[in-house]
């Protein structure tokens, strides 16, 4: 069957599910659109236009699987701005120059765009976002409409509004409050109830269920008039040909304007943070393990935001939730969205009259709710482990998001961010000088493994360049990232890694990080911020993955780890590679009981002060009981040559010409070693991997001298050792 | 293959504390490759100056050394590019400065003018030393250039000489050539592939010169070719620095205008960072 045909089939097989996917999202695209646009002071049928135009374009012109586009909770705050400020045609003005912009964007290959910010202070600026949604729909969901200057001034109000909600003299404004109070209950309690006809349809579809009941119900069983005040209802949704016919028209009059600008760049700057983050969490999500096209769904968002602009809709942006849920409920391409935006159009057209039965204050409560998600205290307890400096840019980007506005916010986190950074490594040459160097080396190594070398520092400021070659990798491929020379790493940086890290399980690959043991730290988090501390004593409070890894290996194998560097390498000195060598430290030692069995990482220097160079290696030192030849094992040869001062030679092994012609073998006693060396043993260095192999007449230290080897590789060196072992035992 | 690759060195002598490594590194090189060491310093002429010098080489000239010590006046740069110039120099010698953390290397700022502006080869040496150290292991850059013969024919001949044990040849995957970007997996697959046949071009290249090879410089060294990712001329810098190479031969860019020192191009990338010692041919 040909290519095209198989996917076609694959389609048909799959798009009854994606449709059903489409329809549950569609249950929480509707009151999400409706609140959204309604908290944004644009009318409330924005929001489903939105979701529509976005649904339709992008699933048709984008470049993810799993996405579902629409109207965003990040951009309610500047959408506000703009709606009150611009007014609401000069609004249209502005979502369709930022729908602009975006596609410039996607043009300029700038999905990389949401990289350049450090994450804790986009989390401060999400948590602003919260803070600006809750802030201001908590005082509709409790039944009290409220006009103050800023979002701090709604934020001080909160508890007044509480004690508000106990007096009202008006009954219709309870039961508003009680209205908003059950949905707020029902967001709240959804998510612990596990009741499987409960989890037929998403929160916010029950709370829309919930409300048109009751309404029916006082009309027609208690035939009463609707117990909310019609303030507090959604208002009059227009019919389709309604909507055609007051498409709002742009005003451009304001282009000369600089709010007119400033709003532009917010919406496009958070429209294509809160996508582009979407899309890498859903990236994530995605069963199938898929690279989504983020520059060719940044073009589509773009596309997508002129023609909703047009059409009276909001910004389209990739929303996290909504997708989340399409991937639970088993969308796996684009038709999901497509279906999404197909039953939003059936439901408005079929029940926008039963949708005015919906009180305000439920609808606002849904936001409240996703207001409260994005600046939950759990958020805060996680950022404050990672480290104290990560919650001090944490709350000034977002104060000064809530004080001032979402631009001078995001450009605040990041000088505090830069201001941390230099104060932390107390050393700011060190970004300015090496800022624009290309500090990223790849290169395959010969076992097929992608070898990353990083120089200099590593942050935020300068990830795209690390990110350009990691994307260069196939993800069921193994890497191994050495960041040994860096000098100082952020937390965004390995945050980003540990995503990279997931991926590369998840695809079958391996992504490992290694040089970081001589890093210090403040904090007990793997993302903790990390920086070069020559001359501090080894860090042992914290360990670093790779060490919590070896302590694993260490139980596994029934072994002994410590991590505690010793200056005692006088096990190694009666090595003739270590002659001329002097051992700096030995550290994260791993042995079985009666210490016969070692494996350590181990940090030598060969001259010493000008000449000197260190090396870092790991490496495996097995004792024996019996006495064995003196001999020195070896590929390269380059050892040959000290090697011969010292009175060794090449020693031939019978009958195995191209065992001698493959290895360098050297030794003082030929006859011992040739005894040594017998079928078994060569047969057993001809089939396995190559590692440099000495004897000091009493035990073998195996080790390459490269580097640090990564668990992958210490695991393949246990196991090499332990047959080695036994092989040895046998023959003597 | 030509087995002289430099008949004339140069050194600049300045009476430092570092003088006598300097001139055993320059002398032992002269007498390895045959060549006439050339002295220069700007300053004046005395006895005690000459004497010094003598004194220092006496060794060598016992092994046949053949130089040559000329005093000059005026810009320490000016007149030893225009000497180099006059006398046909091939190769001039500079030594690095230790930064205080004695991790980093970089060069003097006249050191960094010589190396820009000379128009012979230069040698740039991090840590002149009175004691011979071997040089096990050369890295040599591979990258497609018209020089690109010449420069690992330059690595075998030292290779050689000083008794080296391994040679990497380094190539790149430039990224100009790579034209399929990578947007999504099935454009990840094709550039995987587009990158492999590149790096097979790029060895059966560099096969065809190792050809051309004498085995006799071949026989007793271990070859090895690896295909790097990065910024042209400055990564080369990185992996000598990862593999800790002893020699980083390299190829002198076409021309150093302005324009290059304010968009620091790859040789002014080594310059500032010295990863080992660099030979750069021009």
């Amino acid at each position: 069957m040909s290519k095209s045909a198989n996917s076609i089939q694959a389609f048909t097989a799959t798009l009854p599910r994606n449709i059903f996917s489409g329809f549950v999202v569609s249950l929480i695209a509707l009151p999400l659109g409706l609140g959204l646009a309604m908290a944004s002071d644009a009318p409330p049928i924005a929001g489903i236009i939105t979701a529509v135009i976005g649904g339709i374009m992008v699933s048709i012109l984008g470049g993810s699987h799993v996405t579902i586009t629409g109207p965003g909770n990040g951009l309610v705050g500047v959408l506000l701005v703009a709606f009150t400020t611009l007014g609401i045609q000069g609004a249209y003005a502005a979502i369709i120059c930022s729908g602009l912009l975006l596609i410039i964007l996607g043009f300029l290959r700038m999905g990389k765009l949401a990289e350049f910010f450090p994450s804790s202070a986009i989390q401060g600026m999400l948590a602003a976002i919260g803070l600006i949604i809750l802030g201001k729909q908590f005082h509709i969901m409790l039944g009290n409409k409220l006009a103050l200057e800023s979002s701090i001034d709604y934020l001080i109000a909160i508890p007044s509004t509480i004690i508000g909600a106990f007096q009202y003299n008006d009954i219709q404004l309870t039961h508003a409050a009680l209205a908003g109070v059950i949905a707020l209950l029902i967001m709240i309690g959804y998510s612990k109830i596990r009741n499987k006809y409960l989890q037929l349809f998403p929160a916010p579809m029950w709370i829309v269920v919930f409300s048109i009941g009751m309404s029916y119900f006082y009309e027609l069983v208690l035939k009463e008039d609707h117990p909310i005040a019609d303030a507090y209802m959604i208002p009059k949704i227009p019919s389709a040909s309604e909507i055609i016919a007051t498409v709002p028209v742009p005003d451009f009059s304001m282009v000369n304007n600089w709010a007119f600008w400033g709003s532009v760049l917010s919406l496009t700057l958070i429209a294509s943070i809160e996508s582009l983050l979407s899309i890498k969490a859903v990236d994530q999500l995605d069963p199938q393990k898929r690279r989504s096209n983020v520059n060719r769904d940044l073009k589509a968002l773009g596309l997508a935001t002129i023609g909703s602009g047009l059409a009276g809709g909001l910004n389209v942006v990739t929303v996290i939730a909504r997708s989340s849920v399409n991937v639970n409920n088993g969308g796996s391409n684009r038709s999901s969205n497509f279906a999404h935006a197909i039953f939003l159009v059936l439901f408005v057209w079929l029940f926008s009259s039963q949708l005015t039965r919906i009180p305000l204050p439920a609808l606002m409560a849904i936001l409240v709710y996703t207001g409260y998600k994005l600046a939950s205290p759990k958020l805060l307890k996680k950022i404050g482990t990672v480290g104290k400096e990560q919650l001090i840019i944490f709350f000034i980007t977002l104060l000064t998001t809530l004080l001032i506005d979402l631009i001078t916010g995001i450009v605040a986190g990041v000088l505090i961010t830069l201001i941390i950074h230099v104060i932390i490594s107390k050393n700011a040459l060190l970004f300015i000088q090496n800022l624009l160097k290309p500090n990223v080396l790849m290169f395959k190594e010969p076992n097929g493994n992608y070898y990353v070398s990083v120089k200099h520092f590593c942050s935020f400021l300068n990830f795209y360049k690390l990110k350009a070659q990691l994307d260069l990798i196939p993800e069921t491929e193994d890497v191994v990232l050495d960041l040994s020379l860096a000098q100082f790493i952020d937390h965004t940086v390995f945050e980003n890694l540990s995503n990279y890290q997931s991926i590369f399980k998840k695809r079958g690959g391996h992504f490992e990080i290694i040089g970081l043991d001589m890093h210090g730290s403040k904090s007990a988090h793997p993302y903790a911020l990390r920086r070069l501390v020559p001359g501090v004593p080894f860090i042992k409070s914290n360990l670093t993955k790779r060490q919590k890894t070896l302590q694993e290996v260490a139980t596994v194998f029934k072994m002994t780890y410590l991590p505690e560097k010793t200056e005692d390498g006088n096990f190694l000195t009666s090595f003739r590679f270590f002659r001329f060598k002097k051992i700096e430290r030995v550290y994260n030692r791993i042995y079985n009981e009666n210490k016969q069995f070692k494996l350590f990482d181990i940090h030598y220097c060969e001259g010493e002060l000008v000449t000197k160079a260190d090396v870092k290696t790991t490496m495996l030192h097995i004792k024996f009981n019996v006495e064995l030849p003196e001999f020195t094992l070896d590929r390269e040869g380059f050892l040959e040559r000290i090697y011969a001062i010292a009175g060794f030679k090449d020693v031939p092994i019978k009958n195995h010409s191209d065992f001698s012609k493959r290895f360098y073998l050297l030794g003082e006693d030929t006859e011992a070693i040739q005894k040594l060396f017998n079928d078994h043993l060569v047969q057993f260095f001809e089939s396995n991997p190559y590692y440099h192999i000495e004897s000091d007449g009493k035990s073998l230290l195996v080790f390459r001298p490269n580097r640090t080897a990564g668990i992958k590789e210490i695991k393949k060196l246990i196991d090499f050792g332990k047959r080695l072992q036994q092989v040895v035992e046998q023959t003597i | 293959m030509n087995s002289q690759p430099f008949k004339n060195i140069a050194i600049g002598v300045a009476f430092s504390p570092n003088l006598k490594a300097n001139l055993y590194e320059a002398a032992r090189l002269s007498l390895l490759l045959k060549a006439k060491l050339h002295l220069i310093h700007i300053g004046d002429k005395t006895v005690e100056k000459v004497t010094q010098v003598n004194n220092c080489l006496a060794s060598f000239v016992e092994h046949q050394l053949e130089f040559s010590l000329d005093f000059q006046t005026g810009k320490p740069e000016e007149s030893i590019i225009k000497y180099v110039e006059n006398k046909k120099i091939e190769l001039i010698i500079l030594g690095a400065v230790q930064k205080e953390d004695l991790l980093t290397y970089y060069l003097g700022s006249i050191a960094r003018k010589i190396a820009r502006a000379a128009a012979c080869s230069v040698l740039l040496l991090i840590k002149p030393s009175i004691h011979r150290r071997g040089c096990a292991h050369i890295v040599v850059d591979g990258m497609e250039s018209n020089n690109c013969k010449r420069c690992i024919y330059t690595a075998f001949i030292l290779g050689n000489v000083l008794d080296s044990d391994r040679i990497t040849i380094v190539e790149e995957i430039k990224k100009s050539e790579l034209s399929i970007k990578v947007k999504d997996d099935k454009t990840l697959r094709k550039a995987n592939l587009q990158r492999e046949k590149l790096m097979r071009k790029e060895n059966a290249r560099v096969d065809r010169i190792l050809e051309s090879v004498d085995t006799a410089f071949t026989e007793n060294i271990t070859i090895e070719k690896r295909a790097i990712f990065g910024k042209r001329g400055y990564s080369i810098g990185h992996f000598a620095q990862i593999c800790r190479a002893d020699l980083l031969i390299i190829n002198a860019p076409k021309k150093l205008s302005l324009l290059d020192r304010i968009f620091t191009n790859d040789i002014e990338h080594i310059l500032t960072e010295l990863p080992t010692d660099v030979l750069i041919l021009k």
